[in-house]
């Protein structure tokens, strides 16, 4: 083992490079996966939370029903954006074996753990994103009759998804960095790896900024890739004009005052 | 001739604000009806409250006779029927003027795809924006916007059509492009209840002419009786006020 610096780092990357791989893939699988579901939960409750009460003055079962799932979705949302991810981690993961006898490898209750933790925070991204619509979106939308879920699938999902895709690629990156927490309960990404590593040599800034180095080669190339997804959403920033003997120019002049025309 | 919509007893209260008090008025098909007023008068409430925007506080509407504010009334249905155009446009803007156009021909009334397209592609002709098909709502003019917005609401096909001053968000050259639209359509037979500030337009195009005022229809008439003899001492003042 080198005593000066870049060979210490050449000798650890030699060594243990697959380790720090292996570390940097559970890594992105948790967070693409944590994100990914989390922001499918966070859509759901955000849609939900979103739902407009049913007009009537009186009591239905609808509206208590409505009532009911927003007051729990609410209480999901403070808990899980109130306490910290390694503390629920700890909860669930032995909760759920003490408890109820559930034995969750690490790996899923990782994956688990960062879904709905990232759902409470998405849920209120979703909702500010919808709410930031134009009310004349929806307006226009239920003119031409649609109802509640169509206007949301067809005009203001996809107007919001757009909005908030930003806010979400952040999500991704923070958990990228906060998949380390994960290593309280033996998850083996990359933090977790790292630790091994320095237990190995009892080398540890070295070790360290080597793990440094690829958390930020991770975030730093995610938010570049989304940056690129976001340009290919906005569409292309031209249109064709079409022109063709079928779409005669200055019809608009005919078929003034008294004249039919026929379309 | 038949009746399209049929407003009776309409009372619209937002709290306290008594702002529709006990309209009534018809509007009967292949009519013109024009809806004139100052600001605040509840013009575009009435509006909304006649496609179900806003809920009535007590009333009826018919839509061929029947009260479309019952509990069981298929209330998107009814919608369908009847096309609005909005003074800020409101297009989709996540969508082509194009599929704004189909979107409420294939996913409300189940059209398929090419018969959406095709009645699309007439009505955007129609309005003289079948070059910009392809064109995203915020890459048109204000004027364009609302010639696709018109569009839109003819593709579905209603019986009537409503506008909410369709032209008062538009710079003044962009007015012309619009009013002829809305021109050429009021001379094909189309039901259409219009609010506008654009009197001249009203004289040229409208069969009926209704003045509102602080939430009742004050006075209605054939535009020459509105505009020429109002025997409504608040109409009078009203329209020497625009004229002025
Ligand atoms: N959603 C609402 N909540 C409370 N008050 C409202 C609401 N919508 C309208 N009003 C009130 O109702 C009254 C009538 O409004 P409305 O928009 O129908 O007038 P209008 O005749 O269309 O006026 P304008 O010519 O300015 O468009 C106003 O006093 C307005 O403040
Ligand atoms: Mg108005």
């Amino acid at each position: 083992m080198p005593t000066t610096f870049f060979p210490a780092v050449w000798y650890i990357l030699e060594n243990y490079g697959s380790w720090f791989l292996r570390g940097a893939g559970i890594t992105m699988l948790i967070a693409l996966t944590g994100t990914v579901i989390g922001f499918i939960i966070g859509l759901g409750v955000g849609v939900v939370r979103t739902i407009p009460a049913p007009r009537g003055g009186k009591f239905s079962l609808k509206k208590i029903l409505l009532k009911l799932s927003n007051i729990l979705l609410n209480i999901y949302i403070e808990v899980f954006r109130g306490t910290p991810m390694m503390v629920q981690a700890m909860v669930i993961y032995f909760g759920l074996s003490e408890a109820i006898g559930v034995n969750l490898s690490p790996l899923t209750a990782g994956i688990i753990i960062v879904s709905i933790n990232t759902g409470a925070y998405m849920a209120e991204v979703v909702r500010g994103g919808i709410q930031s619509i134009d009310k004349g979106q929806t307006e226009a939308a239920r003119s031409i009759g649609m109802n509640h879920t169509k206007t949301m699938l067809h005009v203001i999902l996809p107007q919001a998804i757009r909005n908030i895709l930003p806010a979400t690629g952040n999500e991704f990156v923070i958990n990228i960095k906060d998949t380390s927490v994960l290593n309280v309960i033996s998850v083996v990404e990359l933090y977790f790896q790292t630790k091994s590593v320095r237990g190995a040599l009892f080398k540890t800034y070295e070790v360290f900024l080597i793990t440094a180095a690829i958390y930020f080669v991770l975030t730093f190339t995610v938010t570049r890739l989304l940056r690129l997804v976001e340009k290919k959403m906005d569409g292309p920033s031209g249109y064709t004009i079409f022109t063709s003997s079928t779409m005669p120019q200055g019809r608009l002049l005919r078929g003034r005052r008294g004249k039919e025309t026929a379309v | 001739m038949s009746i399209v919509v049929e407003v009776r007893n309409l009372r619209k209260c937002f709290g306290q604000n008594e702002v529709l008090k006990n309209v009534d008025f018809t509007v009967n098909r292949g009519e013109v009806v024009s809806i004139i007023g100052a600001s605040g008068s509840g013009k575009s409430t009435l509006l909304r409250c006649i496609n179900l925007m806003e809920w009535p506080t007590s009333g009826q509407i018919l839509f061929h006779g029947q009260n479309v504010l019952e509990p069981k009334y298929d209330a998107n249905h009814y919608r369908t029927k009847l096309g609005m155009v909005f003074q800020q446009f409101n297009l989709f803007s996540n969508m082509t003027a194009l599929e704004n156009c189909m979107v409420g021909q294939t996913k409300v009334l189940g059209k398929p795809k090419a018969e959406a397209r095709a009645i699309a592609m007439s009505h955007l002709e129609r309005v003289g924006m079948a070059q910009f098909i392809n064109a995203r709502p915020r890459q048109l003019s204000g004027g364009q916007q609302q010639r696709v917005a018109i569009a839109r609401a003819l593709s579905m096909e209603p019986e009537a059509l409503l506008f909410d001053e369709p032209t008062s968000a538009l710079d003044p050259e962009m007015v012309g492009e619009v009013l002829v639209v809305i021109d050429e359509l009021a001379h094909s037979g189309m039901t259409m209840l219009i609010v506008t500030h654009e009197m001249q337009f009203c004289k040229e195009a409208a069969h009926r002419v209704a003045f509102m005022d602080e939430g009742v229809i004050a006075e209605m008439g054939t535009p020459e009786e509105i505009f020429n003899n109002p025997r409504n001492e608040r109409t009078r003042a009203f329209l020497s006020r625009v004229r002025n």
